[in-house]
């Protein structure tokens, strides 16, 4: 974790990781998300704030978010694969899933999170 | 780095250029790829793309100091170190010495859900990340295209593809991009459209069952390059490209004459036997001694220490060996000094242009004086006449420009007019000798004769050819008493 920046809140003022983590016991439906950025674009910003809106509306008190600046970190784009940015990418529960993009369609990054099953 | 860049700008336009290192494509390219600019490497699946590329990188570490990055979408770092390691390329080396990085970069389609914008930043900080690390010169990428399969938005990777390649430039590496080749396109998704300095086409083509490999420069610019198909080879030592151009008929004519072994023989051929560098053709039908002359020739310049290769389509080495024997050829001796090489092959055994590439190798090897084909009309059955024709004259050239003296025999079928059988070949040939089965009265004998021999005053004569445990032994027909022939006759067929 170290080798991370914490997410920024919604007020756009860095906050620690705790605060975002909502739950202190260890959950089995706890999600544990990391989103790769590269510095401070527009992408990232909105990835970021889509993200922590759509956690908040639907998994509130189960999440965590972590932010990674490949600007700041770039070894760590090899370990999750990453290829495009931005990434999200579902740690937990497993298995692994990533999301590409600014997550601007809130369905479609459901989908890719598998918190909600696609549609008929 | 600059002096170790400028060390390598062999141009003779000034384009800079980074040496490939593969033998025979910095011929063709006149020094190698474009220095600091992508090159594109397309072709179908399995032509040796993904080897050329990383030979690329392995020969630019390990001869001209250039460290390289292989980024591989296809292939895994073990997969590739695996792969490669036949061609004795040691990458897990090379990796340990930082002269090379393998970064395998993985796109599963189905793990990935797309929404909203994105840019492939995070390929670009990898790379950059990699290419800094080794302070690379020399970049591949293997196959660009998997992006395609990964990724549905089109509009972003097209741009983002386009930046990649300024980057590159930007980033000032020579770099290898491999592109699968489409369906009537360079590339199934069009690369070609941001690659403009050179292009690159490999090919497989199966004709015939027997499966030949072809590179071509599709464009150069700001350069000029050998825009014919070369066929190449992968083998222990990797590709070689053989830029057998169209020498056309620039080398120059030895005065030097050299013995063919068989003092008659000599006579016959203005006295003083045949021309260095020039080329010979023995035709008869079968067991008429073809094999036996050609040994001869070996055997004189052998003697003389000069090196020899000799291609048998038909014998074994150790069958030759055994056969000339008989005839008093210690063969086996010269191979045992080094001066003489078999190369013995079945025709079918691959197609036709990869004898000639074989052929080519080996004479760039073992650089002998005198080359014997034995027989070469194994050669041209190979493939169809066309290409038989092209292939033979290109080998005649090769040899010709290398001041190789070559001795190719050719079976002539029964029943075929003797000097008909060959037509396509004949003009090629400086020398030709027939031995043919003659009737006299009462006789069978087999007859030796120059049908012609480019600038000397040969015999008109017909000769008596006779093997002998001494060797080939020439004698006057009409001189020979009736007796002996007839005794000689008698003797050799029990």
């Amino acid at each position: 974790m170290s080798g991370t920046k914490s997410a920024s809140g919604a007020a756009g003022a860095p906050l620690p990781l705790a605060e975002i983590v909502t739950t202190g016991t260890p959950d089995p439906a706890r999600w544990e998300l990391r989103l790769y950025v590269a510095g401070k674009t527009p992408k990232s910003t909105a990835a970021l704030d889509n993200l922590q809106r759509l956690c908040e509306t639907h998994l509130p008190g189960q999440y965590s978010i972590e932010v990674v600046d490949l600007l700041v970190h770039p070894h760590l784009a090899k370990g999750d694969e990453i290829v495009a940015i931005p990434t999200l990418i579902r740690k937990l529960p497993e298995p692994i899933r990533r999301v590409i993009g600014d997550l601007s369609n809130v369905e479609r990054t459901l989908v890719g999170l598998q918190v909600r099953r696609p549609g008929p | 780095m600059a002096t170790s860049e400028t060390h390598h700008n062999t141009s003779s336009t000034g384009l800079p250029k980074a040496p490939t290192g593969i033998g025979g494509l910095d011929e063709i390219t006149a020094g190698g790829l474009p220095r600091g600019r992508p090159t594109l490497v397309c072709g179908s699946a399995g032509c040796g793309k993904t080897l050329l590329a990383m030979e690329f990188l392995v020969r630019g570490a390990t001869e001209f100091g250039e460290p390289g990055v292989f980024v591989a979408f296809e292939e895994t770092a073990d997969e590739l170190t695996q792969n490669v390691r036949s061609l004795g390329f040691d990458l897990d080396d090379l990796v340990k010495r930082k002269q090379l990085v393998l970064d395998h970069v993985r796109v599963e389609r189905s793990e990935i859900e797309e929404t909203g914008d994105y840019d492939l930043e995070a390929l670009f900080i990898r790379l950059g990340l990699a290419i800094d690390s080794v302070g690379a010169k020399r970049v591949a990428i293997d196959t660009l295209e998997v992006l395609f399969g990964g990724l549905s938005n089109q509009s972003i990777l097209r741009a983002e593809l386009r930046r990649l390649f300024q980057w590159l430039k930007d980033r000032g590496v020579t770099a290898v991009i491999t592109g699968e080749r489409g369906d009537g396109t360079l590339t199934r998704h069009g690369l070609e459209e941001y690659v403009s300095d050179c292009v690159i086409v490999l090919d497989h083509r199966v004709s015939e069952q027997l499966s030949t490999r072809r590179i071509r420069i599709l464009k150069y610019r700001g350069t000029t390059h050998g825009t014919n198909e070369y066929p190449f080879l992968i083998d222990e030592a990797g590709i070689s490209v053989l830029p057998i151009t169209s020498v056309g008929l620039q080398h120059t004519a030895s005065t030097e004459r050299i013995s063919t072994g068989v003092a008659r023989l000599d006579e016959m051929l203005g006295g003083r036997g045949a021309y260095r560098g020039s080329t010979l053709l023995i035709s008869g039908t079968a067991g008429t001694g073809k094999t036996s002359l050609a040994a001869h020739f070996v055997d004189a310049a052998c003697r003389r220490g000069e090196r020899c290769l000799y291609v048998s389509f038909e014998e074994s080495p150790s069958q030759l060996d055994r056969n000339m024997r008989s005839i008093g050829l210690q063969l086996g001796s010269w191979v045992d000094k080094d001066l003489l090489r078999f190369q013995s092959t079945r025709p079918s055994a691959t197609g036709l242009e990869m004898h000639l590439a074989t052929l080519h190798k080996l004479v760039k090897e073992f650089a002998p004086r005198v080359v014997v084909v034995d027989p070469i009309t194994a050669f041209l059955n190979a493939g169809d006449d066309h290409g038989a024709e092209a292939l033979l004259t290109r080998l005649i050239d090769f040899l010709k420009t290398e001041g190789i003296t070559a001795v190719f025999t050719s079976l002539t079928r029964g029943g075929e007019a003797l000097e008909s059988s060959q037509a396509t070949v004949s003009s090629l040939i400086d020398t030709w000798l027939l031995v043919r089965d003659l009737e006299t009265t009462g006789q069978r004998i087999r007859g030796l004769y120059v049908l012609k021999s480019r600038g000397m005053a040969h015999s008109n004569q017909v000769r008596e050819f006779v093997l002998t445990e001494r060797g080939v032994d020439l004698r006057d027909v009409a001189d020979t008493p009736r007796p002996r022939v007839a005794r000689k006759a008698k003797g050799s067929r029990r």
